[in-house]
């Protein structure tokens, strides 16, 4: 699908256009596009969140401020597992590229193992939190945190179980063409988990427990 | 509509996919990406733990990395680059920091200056009863 | 088991509800059982639920919205039945149903009637006037579609199985939360809202990538026909603004259900921030609902002018303008809740400013027209109404925006009067030029012409009678939302406002009788020549109704207004050669949207009454219909060359037929 004729538009002299546009654009480029698009808006809805927590981070009516509640240790390991999970999660697509089946399944395998890591963590933070009763009713404070740290974890979790159906699907079909796709889309989902993952934890756990 | 991987197509690429095709580059970038990921990462780590630089500074330097491992994130591992056949996929992304930028920095201000003006709900409540 | 659903959830006490939920269950009934009896089943199935071609799409989206449409206005009638009654008397609607009332109809109107009318015409334009065979997602397409179609059925059902919100269309906290409403009317309201949400969104991203990615050989973003670029910008929006909508319903669903404190008076809660976030998604949202209409309207008035566009890049930029703009002034919905001086001055500014880009418009659509042979067919008698009553809303909303003015007319008729004199003459006038202009094309016959301009006159009257009262009542100090009053001064304007809502009436039967009419008169109302009002875009470059590919041979484009540029040319050069047939590959058929929506139901419905069990039995069902989809080995079907051919050609004599038949005359 490789576009041989790039004639120069002579009606649009102006010169705004240059090239004529060639036609609907390949399968794969259309679905990357589409899902890039529905993660910006996804970004959009993080930003809400965001923008809730910095508007009632001060709000603890009484309650607990966040530098008394975070561990930053556990957050440390946390960012760890999801840092190394995004290269993982490259070296598959690397794989799939290459329809190298058994790097793929071993290095989505990985990928997921550091996901399940990291929810159990995130799990036990959240589980702890409640039961020294600074659950998200506690305050309003605690009511955004929980809110946009449970939102990152709940688009973890369906990248989790996205990434088993990745992995069923290589292993049943093999890399078909539509299977392909998916992977970018998958890629690009849990690479975007990342970037939202580094505004968490700088804007709640480091700038929070230094206020 | 045909459906060819990796199609060196001049104009268009799709986000995520690098316009190098050979496995040594790919591989080098993702370990060059995780290598300032990680350095980042745990400067910022650092930098909110120490007294050694003057207090205040600190919560810019947070952003300021943050922003940073943002911006490697984007490049070594979503591949969003500055060329031609990219465009569509840096315009989209323009767009869609704009409206976040509009939404956080919109949210903060209006509500600081509402703050600024109201009473505090509780005070409300009470002179209510 | 089963919640907090019982049979008092069933309003027997209520004769209105109930009687009107028992007529409209008997009308779906009778529609069931005609059509099983009738055998139509199977060609309902295959057809349409389960179809992926957007022109079905698209019209399933009108229909969707034409019936809401019914039911959003009964709700208007039985309002200004109260008002014209309710003069030192509580009226026949007792407050707390009279609540419901204002809150249903405004939540209807936005969601389930301007957004899938607009929606429904852009799936079934944009890809004919893009030139290609299908939208870029055709799948998604129609699981978008049907999560609307099940936020739609939540609010009806919520007519007879409990109640709906009494909280307004934006539902404002403190008042929605669960101390004050503690029934499920919210929760109707938010659940309905999260899922036709999804499907918007769905529908956005799939637009927005149909026009940037799916356009044909040489269609340059500068020679798409200016309905594209509107669909672009307002799709923009939807991916924009939707995320905001569903992050604060989301809040506030959790403030209702796990006791979060976002927007509770208690425990640091703020509900100013709720003010803030919805209309950061509000104010876009009044754009995605009239900037395609905007496209609508340049499409028909160069169209009907026989005119290219005036002015189409400054048209293109003062969209985009707008598109951009309209991020910046959601402030101004709540001027009078204590912003102070310099943040209300600067956002007084922005939405002044962003009247200059519509008024570009204006004097494009103007000079369109200007020196122009014009024809004034009912999508042309739409337009010009929809001029003249959309400056002078746009007057009034600038009038607002000058926040000192504000604090006087805030929340009252007159905003009323504002807002309905831009939705109703921007966008469901616009809705209305597009459904009789466009018609044609989706079903190949079109509309009576007598009966649709009775229809437009009694609606055009009946807007100014209706609601200029408004303006004036509002001056008066009237505030919305008043189920009964003691002020002599408001009644006669109320009585007049009255008599507008039965001459709208009125337009309406016209509207129901001119599709009936059109449709028994089906055979003298033929388009045969597949372009039925001398059109300059692609989509009256193929038949009507097009065939399931669209065109035969994807059209190349050399310039703006393309299909213009090949019917001069075909004039010039009076010689067509024979076309060369490909096989074509369409997306097969997929029951996914529908399923999907089914199990969003169960699962929307269950969280309303809190019947946990049931969540969870939805959420598994939606999760395996996405795993047996994409396990599907075969999602497309190949139509040979030969069929292409044999289909196009018919085509081709059928319009040389009529070409030559109308010269001889």
């Amino acid at each position: 699908m490789s576009v041989t004729t790039m004639t120069p538009d002579l009606h649009q002299a102006q010169g705004l256009e240059v090239t004529d546009n060639p036609g609907p654009a390949p399968k794969r480029i259309v679905t990357g596009y589409g899902f890039w698009i529905f993660i910006l808006s996804d970004m959009v809805m993080f930003s809400c969140f965001f923008a809730a927590f910095a508007v009632l981070s001060g709000e603890t009516a009484g309650g607990p401020h966040g530098a008394e509640l975070f561990n930053l240790k556990n957050v440390a390991i946390e960012t760890g597992c999801l840092l190394l999970s995004s290269f993982t999660c490259g070296m598959a697509s690397i794989a799939a590229d290459l329809r190298n089946r058994f790097w793929f399944q071993v290095a989505m395998a990985v990928t997921c193992a550091l996901g399940l890591a990291f929810l159990w963590i995130e799990f036990h933070e959240f589980a702890d939190l409640v039961a020294r009763g600074a659950g998200p009713s506690r305050s309003a404070f605690l009511s955004a945190f929980f809110t946009l740290v449970g939102c990152h974890g709940l688009h973890v979790s369906a990248g989790v179980l996205w990434l088993l159906t990745m992995m069923a699907q290589v292993f049943a079909k093999g890399f078909r063409a539509d299977i392909q796709r998916r992977i970018l889309c998958f890629a690009l989902f849990w690479h975007a988990l990342d970037i939202i993952w580094v505004a968490v934890f700088s804007v709640v756990y480091l700038l929070g427990s230094g206020a | 509509m045909t459906d060819v991987h990796h199609s060196h197509n001049p104009v268009d690429l799709a986000p995520g996919d690098e316009d190098e095709g050979r496995i040594g580059p790919r591989l080098i970038g993702y370990v060059v990406g995780l290598g300032l990921a990680l350095l980042l990462t745990a400067t910022s780590f650092f930098v909110a733990g120490t007294d050694l630089v003057w207090q205040p500074s600190i919560p810019v330097a947070i952003i300021v990395l943050a922003i940073a491992q943002m911006g490697v994130h984007l490049v070594f591992f979503l591949h969003i680059t500055t060329g031609a056949d990219n465009t569509n996929n840096v315009l989209a992304l323009a767009f869609g920091i704009m409206i976040v930028v509009l939404v956080i920095g919109g949210t903060l201000w209006i509500m600081a200056n509402l703050n600024h003006n109201m009473l505090p709900m509780d005070q409300i409540m009470r002179m209510q009863r | 088991m089963l919640g907090k659903l019982t049979w008092a959830a069933i309003p027997f006490d209520q004769p209105i509800p109930l009687l009107a939920g028992a007529v409209v269950l008997v009308a779906i009934l009778a529609v069931l059982v005609w059509v099983v009896v009738k055998g139509h089943l199977p060609y309902l199935w295959h057809e349409w639920i389960t179809s992926v071609d957007h022109k079905r799409i698209g019209v399933m989206y009108v229909l969707l919205a034409s019936v809401m449409l019914l039911r959003g206005f009964s709700d208007a009638l039985m309002m200004r039945a109260q008002q014209a009654v309710a003069f030192h008397s509580p009226g026949f609607l007792p407050p707390e149903h009279y609540n419901q009332i204002f809150s249903a109809h405004g939540t209807i109107m936005i969601f389930f009637v301007a957004m899938p009318f607009v929606i429904g015409l852009m799936n079934l334009v944009v890809p004919l006037q893009l030139g290609v065979r299908d939208v870029a997602f055709p799948t998604l397409n129609s699981v978008g579609f049907w999560l609307t179609a099940t936020g739609a059925l939540l609010v009806n059902v919520s007519l007879v199985v409990g109640e709906f919100a009494r909280t307004g269309w934006l539902p404002y906290p403190p008042l929605s939360e669960m101390t004050y409403s503690p029934g499920v009317g919210v929760d109707y309201y938010l659940w309905s809202l999260e899922i036709s949400g999804v499907g918007t969104l769905v529908a956005g991203v799939n637009l927005v990538t149909t026009v940037l990615k799916i356009r044909t050989k040489g269609m340059n973003y500068l020679r798409m026909p200016m309905f594209c670029w509107t669909t672009l910008a307002s799709n923009l929006l939807i991916i924009a603004a939707f995320p905001i909508l569903t992050a604060t319903l989301a809040m506030l669903i959790l403030d209702r259900y796990l006791g979060f404190h976002f927007f509770t008076n208690e425990a640091g809660g703020n509900m100013m921030m709720f003010m803030n976030l919805i209309w950061a998604w509000g104010h876009p949202e009044v754009y995605i609902l009239v900037l395609p209409a905007f496209g609508i309207f340049s499409e028909v008035v160069s169209t009907f002018s026989g005119k290219p566009l005036f002015g189409y890049r400054s048209m293109v930029l003062a969209t985009m303008a707008i598109c951009i703009l309209s991020f910046m002034v959601w402030l101004h919905h709540f001027f009078t809740m204590g912003a102070g001086a310099d943040v209300n001055a600067i956002f007084g500014i922005a939405s002044m400013i962003i009247a200059v880009p519509t008024g570009v418009k204006i004097y494009n659509w103007l000079f369109t027209m200007y020196g122009g042979r014009i024809r004034f067919d009912t999508p042309m008698l739409w337009s010009i109404g929809f001029m003249v009553t959309f400056i002078l809303g746009g007057l009034t909303g600038v009038l607002l925006a000058v926040p000192p003015a504000d604090f006087l007319l805030h929340n009252s008729l007159f905003l009323i009067a504002h807002f309905h004199n831009v939705i109703i003459g921007g966008v469901l006038f616009g809705a209305f030029a597009g459904y009789t202009y466009w018609f044609p094309k989706a079903f190949g016959f079109k509309l009576h012409e007598g009966l649709g301009k009775a229809a437009f006159w009694f609606w055009l009257v009946g807007f100014y009678v209706a609601f200029f009262p408004l303006y004036a009542v509002g001056f008066l100090g009237m505030t919305r939302r008043m189920q009964h009053y003691d002020v002599p001064e408001w009644r006669p304007w109320l009585m007049a406002a009255s008599v507008g809502a039965v001459l709208i009436l009125i337009g309406i039967i016209f509207q129901i009788a001119q599709l009936v009419v059109s449709i028994r008169d089906r055979e003298e109302l033929r388009d045969h020549t597949g372009d039925p009002w001398d059109g300059r875009s692609l989509e009256w470059a193929t038949s009507s109704p097009p065939p399931v590919f669209n065109f035969a041979v994807l059209p190349d484009v050399s310039g703006e207004d393309a299909y213009w540029a090949q019917k001069v040319r075909a004039k010039q050069e009076a010689s067509a050669e024979e076309p060369h047939y490909e096989a074509i590959e369409m997306p097969r058929n997929s029951p996914t949207g529908f399923v999907c929506a089914f199990f969003a139901t169960i699962t929307g419905f269950a969280l309303i009454w809190h019947i946990w069990w049931m969540v969870i039995a939805g959420l598994i069902g939606a999760f395996a219909t996405f795993v047996v989809f994409a396990w599907r080995d075969h999602d497309e079907y190949e139509i040979p060359a030969e069929e292409v051919a044999r289909i196009d050609q018919a085509n081709i004599s059928e319009r040389r037929d009529m070409i030559s038949a109308a010269g001889s005359v």
